[in-house]
């Protein structure tokens, strides 16, 4: 009480923050604030925000991880990109490898026949050159024999055909 | 009932400290503890505030916060991480008490800043309320959570046996001399910061130093933007520290 009615008259003169006359209205309204921010507070805002923390933090966490799934799924899709090219030029080669022997076997084949052909035609040709050959001879061989029979008779020498014959074939022998 | 006698002289009146005068909102003079008074005025704008940025702001639950909520979020999560780091992980069933005191402290102080406004951290009415609230609060919890073990406080037993009785001495006169000066830091600083301010701009009135004057005022009040925010943080950072005391008494 003494305490009070001092602080009462010392507000007069000095500070309004020792004017005890005030403290029991201070204080009541300062218990009534701090009970409604803490109602306020522990009841709304602060489970409010630490779910939206949660959740943003959950949010963030399933973002990183589909993000690493998604670059392992393109870090895959390169890896198969990559095998179907290296197969596709396996198979180009192989194909083009195919059709170049292919293409050398048609070519062997075209060369043998045309040289057998060739070579056909070749003996053909030397057969004919040995036949004509062979006739030329031969028709020599007729010339001279009439040309000798002719040169006898004009001789007046009469010989013997046969003879004649034989003895043309002799020389024109050799 | 002004502090304006003292201060006459050469046509000069200064009022420093009739902002921080308590008065019934409706007339009257009697200042009963149920009054309704400036004190309540400027406590529910807080409250308002409080509830607008806390509850309103957050009203969304953006998982992408928009500027308000972001907000409200950066106060949740420095005040969490505060309580967390100062006092571990056990403390961190205390954080919405001492999430309480932090917003009211901080929004009582930046309201307190608003011209013609009234500061109820600056009357040690309030503070020392807040202050003894926390100094009983943890030397409650100190004994229920370690019963005697809490006393180990005051026994130091880092130092050699013969100090420890007089360290024991000093200790016991800190801890309670904590809630002292717990709450007339934080009432001194608010009531000094406002005084000064008050006083700069009382020199406003003479034409030849009114532009130092205004000067000084918006640096005085930067100054104070300063000590609202920080005064705010000592004083709930501390309570974290004597929260941690509570929680593990040992040295």
């Amino acid at each position: 009480m003494a305490t009070e009615t001092h602080g009462a008259e010392e507000s007069a003169s000095g500070l309004p923050q020792l004017d005890f006359s005030t403290f029991p209205n201070q204080i009541f309204w300062l218990v009534v604030t701090l009970i409604v921010i803490y109602l306020i507070l522990s009841r709304v805002a602060l489970p409010r925000i630490a779910s939206v923390l949660a959740e943003r933090q959950g949010a963030i966490t399933n973002d990183i991880a589909a993000a690493e799934e998604l670059k392992q799924k393109a870090a895959e899709a390169e890896a198969a990109y990559e095998k179907a090219l290296a197969d596709a030029r396996a198979e180009a080669g192989r194909i083009a490898a195919e059709a170049k022997a292919e293409m050398q076997a048609e070519v062997d084949a075209a060369v043998q026949k045309a040289d057998a052909e060739i070579a056909a035609r070749t003996a053909e040709g030397e057969a004919r050159i040995a036949e004509i050959r062979d006739g030329a001879a031969t028709a020599v061989n007729q010339v001279a024999k009439d040309t000798a029979e002719a040169v006898a008779a004009a001789l007046g020498v009469d010989v013997d055909r046969a003879a004649l014959e034989a003895a043309v074939d002799e020389r024109t022998k050799g | 009932m002004t502090v304006a006698e003292e201060a006459k002289g050469g046509g000069l009146e200064f009022h420093p400290m009739d902002q921080f005068l308590v008065k019934p909102l409706f007339g009257g003079d009697a200042v009963h503890w149920y009054t309704v008074t400036n004190v309540t005025l400027w406590m529910a704008i807080a409250v308002l505030a409080i509830a607008a940025l806390m509850v309103l702001g957050t009203s969304g639950r953006a998982i992408v916060p928009n500027r308000v909520q972001s907000i409200a979020e950066l106060f949740y999560g420095f005040v969490y991480k505060m309580v967390e780091d100062v006092t571990g992980k056990d403390g961190v069933k205390y954080f919405p008490y001492i999430m309480t005191l932090f917003v009211f402290i901080f929004f009582s102080n930046f309201l307190g800043l608003i011209p013609m406004s009234f500061t109820t951290t600056s009357h040690i009415a309030v503070t020392a309320v807040l202050a003894i609230a926390v100094f009983l609060t943890v030397t409650i919890l100190g004994f229920v959570k370690n019963g005697a073990g809490f006393l180990s406080l005051f026994w130091v037993s880092a130092a050699p046996l013969a100090l420890r009785p007089i360290l024991a001495v000093i200790e016991i006169i800190s801890y309670f001399v904590r809630p002292v000066s717990h709450s007339i830091r934080l009432a001194g600083n608010m009531m000094a910061g406002h005084a000064v301010l008050k006083v700069f701009a009382g020199f406003a009135a003479i034409a030849a130093i009114s532009p130092v004057s205004v000067l000084a005022v918006v640096a005085i009040y930067g100054l104070e933007v300063l000590v609202s925010a920080i005064q705010a943080y000592v004083f709930t950072i501390l309570t974290c520290v004597y929260l941690k005391d509570a929680l593990h008494p040992h040295h």
